[in-house]
């Protein structure tokens, strides 16, 4: 792997940079893996390479349908965050903010990490009780969490309207949460995977297991059967569909999810800005683009576009939230299909079939959990025991009721 | 006027002179021009700097795919970033700047960039600025933050006002050049509603830029003419300045007009800035037209090297010239008419034309260099273009040959052939094919989801003749479709050229290779991306085009690559071996031009954004000096302040007075459906955890509903009015979610059973008098008999109050005697304002929510929502005698689950703080051991907590680990300054534990 540095940058411009070898390299899929990971997506990605950095396991491949990153990994509004309520979610979401705070260095690839610090607003007195409960519950947790007047958070955001229809009360503080390029941290891990021996393999469609005695013993793709002694499946939104090609049913259901992104603009937003209460929540990329993820929609469709009627209701409330964005113009807009659980949290899981390991359910949020998603799942399946931190999050939490309810934390309304 | 400006021609007025000033400097323009004429016209071709490098950047185009000339425009509150001077029509008084440059377009500091630009290759910054790391944050971020973006956002509230407009339509034209014009000609005809929508302020399309002869008259003539017989039709709604968006599924357009965009800000006009049009067509027809692509060459990014066909269109529709002594740069046939435009408007043309072999015909008027590219300019900030290096190419395009020349010129227009505006079909889910002949993509013609056709250049036709008789068929043809059969007028044209020859070069070589050397070959200009760095995204592996696109940001700007995208992707082919088509294409995703958001916000405004729902008796609060509180979209009074009090202060008044004589709540807000139907009793048996089987006409109970999980998510008093007829109340914030979940049900799972529920919430309002003297004064207003005899606790009456008619209900959620007087909405205020001036004797006090919440936390009564949180079970909550003996009902399977089912759940208790003057926050966890920092072990958090001035203590409740069985004993609670406050856990009821006054 050619380091990355801003002598080997010079030195490569002094020869046009056509020295510069490829950032993964494009195999020929193998006969035989020790484990494949069913989806080139973020987590998929970080698995594989967590796999092959930390349990030893390189025999590794990554397949992916299309193209690497191109599902909600590059669909998604980049927040970070760790301002979770419930302690098995802190432990897994806190996981994943310490590995951000070293990836760039530890992948040796600009994520763009950015601790900007993450505002939530909160707009009536049932805001304040939850911010309430939860900013103790993440303290207590040994996570940074603190309470904001609304004079703060004009200092710190000195073009919002406070006195909007649902006036600002009061604000929950995270300085560690922030925003991270979302394509970066696709190429990023890819990039450190294949270095460490993980093949990653695109236009490459699984549509089937191979299973043996309740064993998984291999798939089959697009390019042919590969076996593999362990799979794991990372499919977001067509984790149901995968799990039902294995036999077995996924409690989720999928929603297409949109955001978009305004024309480049001088800096302005400095923090990240969540408000469920008038359900608006805003960044600005380091292009200058303010970043704006909108609502779910109402129904289930594995179509990546949704209704416009959805992206009127969020302009709608930041032009309340911040009336001088009326004459700011949308630039782009797009959707991503999330996989929702019934609790809000994600499955990261041992499934009915032996050998065979999901990690989905990620709904609205996963991007910030990439590297702590990545690095447990990887664990687990190394092990053949989950980790410590995803134990919680087993699909069979649905069977004795042991639900993580992260509904009233979740950033969006479902 | 200025030597650019045409002494005739063109659709501008010369003798109405418009007087605008663009970078502090005052220049003059023509009515009719917008600002990118008029900055042409004046011979300004420098407008802006690039994105990454700072390079000075020109105007390219004349519409939306010009990727340079974006400015801000105007001051103050009016002030708007990234305005396209190509699309802003010019007023008097009009002030730009460009944007992204300091101190001035002309002198950037930023252009250092520009020296270091060998090391800002695409990508360059996820390779470096990770050393040492806090500096990603405190320097390298905030350096390249500065740097990037483009137009600042006004600092101050938009004084204007949007509008959004709803239409149906049976056929939708979007675009109003030849062949829309063809299309609607042939539509109006048929008598249906149609739709003509059209970008520009008039109608035309390449007829402006490019005129020609129809129906044997001047195209300026039948335009005129067509424009009046549209106008006449009363089936046909003709739209300009509107630009069709976004396309959505099942032929949904999304269109904004820009309404007052070319008048200046300060004209006084009731009129909305924008009117975002949202359309469903039966039909659509996209006449969206064509854009021209630029050839990829060294240093093509020079201001004033433009698009041949906007060179044509600047002569011939805003009567201005560019520039005088013109180098065409061609690959293709079409660039002759525009060097033929330029000729007759007096400037000087060579043309340079790539292909060896050039038709004779074309090359009769022009000196021509055959098989020849631009290998350089020389430009510079001061003088513009002087000169343009030119060498013969090899035959298979890779190399240069012979020593080459110099061509004096100020101007290069070049070509490189077309592209169909396919925007919108692929919008629609279109997909498209290669045309190999003409170099373009072009709609494959089958739509699944969306019905509709691309007709004229955007479906790849250019003969003028060709294109309006394709509109003309398809309008047709569309309407056949919908049983209307109509004959397709077809105007004729005097015009139909031919496609002609085009060569394939998508990089023109230079004297140095390509990505050497200081000139750079730019496919997007927005962004500042290169030949050379599509062959370094290819050599690090980012092949697909969704790669490429991300990775050098090609098509990412506000133009959305208009220009772009076909020559990065092309670019890409070629480095990897393939045809353009095998690469493939990336997905166009709206809005085809940038939607203003005040636009799609509309007239949702201040007081329209989910507007507050306030009760019949709001006023009556406000005259009392009510602090108000949101609760969901309600607008409930909070608490009553007196001349000076605090909220503590009311509060504690408020409920010491409810305890002591008598205090009303409007309970208004809360939920109320009616219910109805034979198996009404069964659905509430399945509804509620406890049974109704056996609940008598004129008795009321409390019932609580739990989710599948079985856990608590809403509760209420469910009144039994008749056989089969229920009235059911809800929280304040669940009444619409219960709402819902009620016609899940019946819809999903027991679409059999007669059962019909209505929301009744707005019907009724209601007065909870609350207090010891509440009978004594409902008596005096009332004709229903109050004695617990005739009118026992948990029932209700029917009567008047106040000579309303009315349902009493005694049901209680203070402890106290209480009547909850419910009359239709319209009586509120006056029985409101009857019982407070019957009730002056009495000391009557109205309260607000908070001294509700206080009195039910003395009684134990729970909020849903804020003593349950969706993860508890009635017996989590100590409510086991709410748990019926039936067979079903829903949630009950799930209480047997293991972990549901299990002992030490968190449960809901009371807690005393030792100190009874510390009231615990809300929210506080109690942890199993205190440590000196966290971590620490949460065993659970404070739900409610007040002070309550009839208990003369702080109160609380909360959920802890297995409280139930904890009871005595002493827990802390960790508050976020670290200190910790001991509680003991107690059962949750701390006044009157009999329950005897409200029984009374």
């Amino acid at each position: 792997m050619a380091h990355f540095s801003v002598f080997s940058l010079v030195r490569n411009a002094l020869n046009y940079h056509k020295d510069w070898p490829r950032q993964w390299r494009s195999p020929e899929p193998k006969s035989h893996y020790d484990v494949i990971i069913v989806g080139g997506g973020a987590h998929g990605l970080a698995t594989a390479y967590y796999l092959a950095t930390e349990c030893g396991i390189t025999n590794v491949a990554v397949l992916e349908r299309a193209w690497i990153g191109g599902g909600n990994s590059g669909r998604n509004t980049t927040i970070v965050r760790s301002n979770y309520l419930w302690d098995e979610s802190a432990a897994l979401y806190d996981h994943s903010v310490k590995l951000w705070e070293g990836l760039s260095q530890e992948l040796n690839y600009n994520v763009m990490f950015s601790q900007r610090g993450l505002l939530h607003l909160a707009h009536s007195v049932h805001d304040m009780q939850e911010i309430g409960r939860r900013g103790s519950a993440i303290h207590l947790n040994g996570i940074d969490s603190e309470f904001v007047t609304p004079e703060k958070v004009k200092e710190m955001v000195p073009f919002i309207n406070l006195n909007c229809r649902y006036p600002v009360m009061g604000a929950l503080l995270q300085r560690r949460g922030g925003t991270a390029l979302h394509d970066a941290v696709v190429w990023g891990y890819a990039r450190g995977a294949d270095a460490a021996g993980v093949d990653i393999i695109q236009n490459c469609e699984v549509t089937g297991f191979k299973i043996e005695d309740n064993t998984v013993v291999g798939v089959e793709t697009s390019r042919g059967d590969i076996m593999a002694n362990k799979v794991g499946v990372v499919a977001a939104g067509h984790s149901s569909v995968m799990a039902e090609m294995a036999g077995f049913r996924m409690p989720l259901e999928s929603f297409p999810l949109q955001a978009l992104v305004s024309e480049p603009l001088k800096p302005l937003v400095d923090n990240v800005i969540m408000s469920n209460g008038v359900h608006a929540y805003i960044s600005q990329s380091d292009k200058g683009e303010l970043v704006i993820g909108a609502s779910s929609d109402a129904y289930t469709s594995y179509s990546q576009r949704g209704g416009f009627n959805v992206i009127e209701d969020t302009l709608q409330a930041i032009c309340e939230l911040y009336p001088v964005f009326k004459r700011v113009k949308m630039m782009r807009q797009w959707a991503g299909i999330v996989d929702v659980t019934v609790d809000r949290s994600p499955i990261i899981t041992k499934t009915p079939v032996n050998n065979l390991y999901f990690n989905c359910g990620w709904g609205t949020g996963g991007f910030k959990a990439t590297p702590g998603s990545g690095n447990v799942f990887a664990h687990s399946i190394a092990r053949g025991e989950m980790h410590p931190v995803a134990e919680p999050f087993s699909m069979f939490r649905f069977h004795s009721g042991a639900l993580i309810d992260e509904g009233a934390a979740a950033a969006v309304a479902h | 006027m200025s030597q650019y400006r045409l002494k005739q021609g063109g659709r501008i007025d010369r003798n109405k002179s418009v007087s605008f000033v663009f970078n502090g400097k005052r220049y003059q323009g023509c009515e009719g021009d917008t600002l990118a004429s008029a900055l042409l016209a004046n011979g300004v071709h420098l407008v802006s700097r690039s994105f990454k490098y700072h390079r000075p950047r020109g105007i390219m185009g004349h519409g939306w795919e010009d990727p340079n000339a974006q400015i801000q425009l105007e001051k103050g509150a009016f002030t708007t970033p990234n305005v396209f001077a190509t699309i802003q029509e010019l007023y008097n008084g009009l002030e730009a700047e460009s944007q992204n440059c300091w101190p001035s377009v002309e002198k950037d500091i930023g252009a250092i960039n520009s020296m270091l630009s060998r090391f800002y290759v695409a990508g360059f910054y996820y390779k470096t600025f990770k050393w040492p790391r806090a500096a990603w944050e405190t320097l390298y971020e905030k350096v390249i933050r500065r740097a990037a973006g483009m137009g600042k956002v006004p600092e101050l509230p938009d004084p204007h006002r949007y509008e959004h407009m709803h239409a149906y339509c049976d056929l939708a034209i979007v675009g109003a050049g030849p062949a829309g014009i063809a299309a609607a000609l042939t539509a109006a005809k048929s008598g249906k509603r149609i739709m003509l929508i059209e970008d520009a302020p008039e109608l035309g399309g390449s007829l402006l830029g490019e005129p020609g002869t129809i129906d044997g008259a001047p195209s300026d003539q039948w335009l005129a003419s067509a424009k009046a017989e549209l106008d006449a039709a009363e089936n046909v709604t003709v739209l300009t300045r509107t630009q069709v968006a976004g396309y959505y599924d099942y032929n949904y357009l999304v269109a904004s007009e820009r309404v007052t965009h070319h008048l200046s800000p300060n004209t006084p006009s009731k009129a909305p800035r924008e009117r975002l049009w949202k359309i469903r067509a039966e039909r659509v027809v996209l006449a969206t037209g064509a854009i021209e692509r630029p050839m990829v060459f060294a240093d093509n990014d020079r201001p004033g090297i433009m698009m041949a066909s906007s060179v044509m269109a600047y002569i011939n529709h805003y009567g201005v010239c560019p520039g005088q002594k013109i180098v065409v740069f061609t690959n293709n046939d079409s660039a002759y008419r525009a060097a033929a435009a330029m000729q007759d408007a007096g400037a000087s043309v060579v043309v340079v034309d790539v292909r060896a072999e050039v038709d004779e015909a074309l090359k009769a008027k022009f000196e021509v260099h055959c098989g020849a590219g631009i290998t350089g300019v020389d430009y510079s900030v001061k003088n513009g273009i002087r000169s343009v290096d030119v060498h013969a190419i090899s035959a298979d395009g890779s190399t240069i040959e012979g020593p080459g020349s110099t061509i004096e010129c100020d101007l290069v227009a070049q070509s490189a052939g077309w592209q169909p505006t396919v925007h919108l079909h692929t919008q629609a889910r279109g997909k498209l094919n290669w045309d190999a002949d003409r170099l373009c993509f072009v709609p494959n013609g089958t739509h699944v989801v969306n019905p509709n056709t691309s007709v004229g250049a955007a479906n790849g036709t250019f003969g003028l003749a060709d294109v309006m008789a394709e509109g003309a068929a398809a309008a047709k043809s569309l309407l056949a479709e919908l049983s209307v059969d109509v004959e397709a007028v077809v105007p004729s044209a005097a015009e139909n050229h031919a496609f002609g020859s085009i060569r394939e070069l998508w990089i023109v070589p230079t004297t140095h290779p390509v990505g050497e050397g200081k000139k750079k070959h730019f496919h997007e200009y927005q962004n500042d991306a290169t030949a050379a760095d599509v062959w370094l995204a290819k050599r690090e592996g980012f092949e697909s085009v969704e790669h490429l696109k991300r990775y050098t940001n090609t098509g990412r700007g506000t133009d959305q690559g208009k220009l772009s995208n076909v020559n990065g992707l092309a670019i890409m082919a070629g480095a990897r071996g393939l045809t353009v088509p095998e690469v493939g294409f990336t997905t166009f995703r709206p809005p085809y031009t940038p939607l203003t958001f005040g636009a799609v916000m509309g007239q949702t405004n201040d007081d329209t954004f989910t507007p507050a729902r306030q009760t019949a008796m709001h006023q009556c609060h406000v005259e009392r000096g009510a602090v108000f509180e949101d609760v969901g979209d309600w607008k409930r009074p909070w608490y009553f302040p007196k001349h000076g009090e605090s909220m503590h202060d009311a509060v504690q008044r408020e409920c010491l007075a409810v305890r002591q004589s008598v205090g009303v709540l409007d309970a208004s807000t809360l939920g109320k459906i009616d219910i109805k139907g034979k198996d009404a009793r069964k659905f509430l048996n399945m509804l509620y955890t406890n049974n109704w089987s056996k609940l008598g006409e004129g008795r009321c109970r409390y019932g609580l509903m739990v989710n599948e999980h079985g856990m608590v998510f809403d509760d209420g008093v469910t009144t039994c009015i008749g056989e089969d007829h229920f009235h059911m109340t809800t929280t304040t914030g669940g009444a619409a979610r219960v709402m819902t979940w009620i016609e899940e049900w019946l819809q999903t799972e027991w679409p059999d059973w007669e059962v019909y529920a209505t929301s009744v919430t707005e019907q009724w309002s209601v007065l909870s008098i609350n207090g010891p003297k509440s009978r004594e004064l409902l008596a005096e207003l009332t004709d229903i008999d109050l004695s617990s005899e005739a009118f026992p606790f948990m029932s209700m009456r029917e009567g008047n109050v106040c000579g309303v008619p009315a349902r009493v209900y005694r049901i209680s959620f203070t402890g106290e005697l209480t009547y909850e007087v419910n009359v239709p909405a319209r009586y509120g205020r006056y029985v409101w304002e009857q019982v407070f001036k019957a009730g002056e004797k009495y000391d009557i006090v109205p309260y607000g929510t908070e001294a509700m919440h206080v009195l039910r936390a003395e009684k134990g009564f729970i909020i849903a929502g804020q003593d349950t949180d969706g993860t508890m079970t009635p017996m989590d909550l100590g409510m086991d005698w709410i748990v019926g003996k039936k067979e079903d009902a829903i949630g009950r399977r799930s209480w047997s689950r293991s972990d549901t089912s299990r002992a030490g759940r968190k449960q809901l208790v009371g807690l005393l703080t030792q100190d009874p003057n510390v009231v615990l926050p809300e929210g506080t966890h109690a942890v199993s051991r205190v440590l000196p920092a966290p971590p620490m072990d949460m065993i659970g958090h404070v739900t409610s907590s007040y002070m309550s001035p009839n208990c003369g203590r702080s109160i609380a409740m909360g959920l802890i680990k297995d409280g139930l069985n904890r009871m005595g004993q002493t827990i802390d609670f960790v508050l976020m300054d670290g200190t910790s406050v001991p509680a003991k856990i107690v059962k949750p009821i701390f006044f009157d534990e009999a329950g005897e006054r409200g029984r009374d």
